[in-house]
């Protein structure tokens, strides 16, 4: 498809225009200032609520309770006692944010390293080991991509709280997994629920690779693994960040898998529980809302903007051919 | 914030990323070591055999060596394979299959109902409403946002401040839905009319010269407030994809209309849009099946009050606040199958274009 190598993208175009062409290209701009008006009034609809939120976290509680946040660029009055309270508060009602960042740090890095490397050894065996049924096992782990999460999460939390049983003949025990335990459950959901995407993913780019290189490889007589770690892993580190940033930015913001495995409490749940909870319990308290908000937005944000030529090779690679 | 509460946390990522090293290394390990010992013995095995056979035939061996390096292929291609099926097969295939038997279950998942949840979904006036609402969606959704994004990269594509104009609106794609529901919900905020207003669109609406509204607790126009935020979040997406179709058109087609003299609108509808159709397919089918799985935006609004509710977020509620397992599952079952048609169009529209 030609969408799918697009060239350098989010950086100027390099198209070979001459003087004449840029000429007119700058004529012809300046000739629609309609187009200039209606992406500007896009692009400011689109901004505007985010900078109103980012805005308003600073600014004291009572102002934000009594006038908009638009009113501090006539009367500015700004602190940093919201999100002093908001992470580090004591009281029950303050958020205690601090606590959640740390769940959700701990739920997300696990939960991108392991179907990273699990997806890059099964792209790997279903792209260069010859072995029969190979294009079936794909097709099935490609299909499995539109089944809705919401599909696994009752079993998969009764698997998880009462183990798994055959007519009545048990397979496997329980997890009684309490506390701080409730993480591992939230990595393997999250774990399964990557898969299907990330070996999609992985393989297009594996599968990629010049086949005289793993040909010679082979003849020198390396081994599949030797193989996989000395060539295949240093040549798909792109893809890898890709749909690394991709799980990221995607365990970070979930909230239905941490609400189902990691329960509410704060030895576990992740920030968007406890900001969804906030929202219904308090709705009001915009200073702390606001602060939360921005908190849970900002690490999202850095890997975004830092890492987005990644994301969006990664995101044109699986949305443009899934 | 507590050092001693954050210790265990701290040392169950630890733990995780010590079973990681120890998963994933023990299988590298195990992948070099267990086929290398194989291979020792099939050498031995076959010497013993060419020194045996070297007597009686010559011909045997070359082809029981080709059946046996297959086979070993295929052991170590199911190595490889081993977590990702295993995972799959635990996490994913079982619970689809037994989600699908217990939404012909009661709600305690004991005894068999045949339809009764599926004639319950369309008889339940409450949950047509949700299907109603999901079915506004998924309509306004994709289309909303694939036209907006789909305006907006045609209209910056080779502007000046092009790069820095694309990440303004492909920003809302990192933050997450809860972020998104409590940017917008400060926009919709609401104080009654002797007040100033705190939130945007009542200040704006107020300065028109209306009553300041309680906006999401207003059917029908609640729903489609929601919808604002979602076509919030997925316009960027949209804009992405489309732009990077709109500079895939090879350059000499462009020269040539300009050439001919078209307008810049003939120049739209007729070069462009047929050029990134395939892009526009892919964009809206992204955007639908996203759409049709949306829970976060209504969970942190309104929690589905106000006749606000859709597919997801009530199958979450069913199953995981009102115990109605059966309910929840069947739920769950309509989302896939509505999830389907949209794959097969997809489908069946990239192997047309594979033929072309």
């Amino acid at each position: 498809m030609t969408t799918t190598t697009p060239p350098a993208l989010l950086t100027p175009p390099t198209r070979p225009t001459g003087p004449e062409t840029r000429a007119a290209r700058v004529r012809r701009r300046l000739n629609n200032p309609v187009a200039t008006g209606i992406s500007i009034v896009i692009a400011v609809i689109w901004t505007i609520p985010t900078f109103g939120l980012f805005v308003s976290s600073f600014r004291p509680e009572d102002e934000i309770k009594t006038t908009g946040w638009w009113t501090a660029f006539t009367d500015p009055q700004f602190t940093l006692q919201n999100y002093q309270e908001v992470l580090f508060g004591r009281s029950s009602s303050s958020g205690q944010l601090a606590g959640y960042f740390i769940n959700s740090m701990v739920i997300t890095i696990p939960s991108v390293l392991f179907p990273l490397a699990f997806a890059a050894l099964a792209a790997y065996a279903l792209s260069w080991i010859n072995f029969r049924g190979r294009d079936w096992i794909y097709i099935g782990i490609f299909a499995l991509q539109i089944v809705p999460l919401q599909m696994a999460l009752v079993p998969l939390l009764s698997f998880f709280s009462e183990g798994a049983s055959v007519f009545g003949i048990p397979l496997t025990p329980a997890w009684n997994l309490e506390d701080e335990g409730k993480f591992i459950q939230v990595w393997f959901a999250h774990t399964c629920f990557a898969l299907p995407c990330a070996v999609f993913l992985l393989h297009n780019f594996v599968s990629q690779l010049p086949k005289d290189l793993m040909e010679a490889a082979r003849v020198d007589g390396a081994s599949h693994p030797k193989i996989f770690r000395s060539i295949v892993l240093p040549l798909i580190v792109p893809a890898l960040a890709a749909f690394g940033i991709f799980q990221f930015l995607w365990v970070w913001n979930d909230l239905l898998v941490a609400l189902i495995f990691a329960g509410g409490g704060n030895e576990t749940a992740p920030l968007t529980v406890r900001l969804a909870e906030l929202a219904g319990t308090r709705a009001n308290e915009w200073q702390r809302l606001t602060s939360g908000a921005f908190i849970s937005i900002v690490v999202p944000l850095i890997v975004f903007l830092s890492l987005q030529r990644y994301f969006v090779r990664g995101l044109l690679a699986g949305g443009v051919k899934g | 914030m507590e050092f001693s509460d954050e210790a265990p946390k701290l040392m169950m990522l630890l733990y995780g990323l010590v079973a990681f090293a120890v998963v994933v290394g023990g299988l590298l390990v195990l992948l070099d070591v267990v086929p290398a010992w194989f291979a020792r013995r099939r050498e031995a095995a076959l010497l013993a055999a060419a020194s045996a056979g070297a007597v009686r035939t010559g011909a045997a061996p070359p082809s029981r060596r080709r059946s046996v390096a297959n086979r070993r292929e295929g052991g170590l291609g199911l190595f490889f394979l081993l977590p990702t099926l295993l995972l799959l097969v635990v996490g994913l295939i079982v619970p689809a299959v037994r989600t699908t038997l217990l939404s012909f279950m009661d709600g305690n998942s004991r005894n068999w109902v045949g339809l009764k949840n599926y004639t319950w979904m369309f008889a339940q006036d409450e949950i047509f409403s949700v299907l109603t609402n999901t079915l506004i969606w998924v309509i306004l959704v994709p289309l909303v946002a694939t036209a907006v994004g789909l305006v907006y990269a045609v209209l910056v594509d080779r502007a000046r401040f092009e790069s820095a104009a694309k990440a303004l609106i492909f920003m809302p794609m990192a933050i997450s839905f809860v972020g998104a529901s409590i940017i917008w919900k400060f926009v919709y905020a609401y104080r009654s009319g002797e007040y100033a207003q705190i939130g945007l669109l009542n200040h704006v609406w107020k300065m028109l010269g209306g009553e300041p509204q309680q906006w999401l607790s207003n059917p029908p126009l609640n729903t489609l407030l929601l919808i604002v935020i979602m076509i919030w979040i997925q316009a960027g997406f949209a804009m992405v994809v489309l732009s990077a179709a709109i500079k895939a058109i090879p350059a000499e087609i462009i020269e040539a209309a300009r050439l001919d003299g078209v307008s810049p609108w003939q120049m739209f509808w007729q070069i462009t849009m047929p050029s990134i159709r395939s892009a526009l397919i892919v964009v809206v089918v992204t955007v639908s099946i996203a759409t049709l799985k949306v829970f976060d935006i209504v969970r942190t609004t309104t929690n589905g009050n106000y006749d606000t509710g859709v597919i997801a977020n009530e199958m979450y509620n069913q199953a995981f606040r009102f115990g109605q397992t059966g309910q929840g599952s069947a739920l769950a079952v309509f989302l896939f199958v509505l999830v389907i048609p949209i794959v097969i169009y997809q489908v069946r529209n990239l192997r047309k274009q594979r033929e072309v």
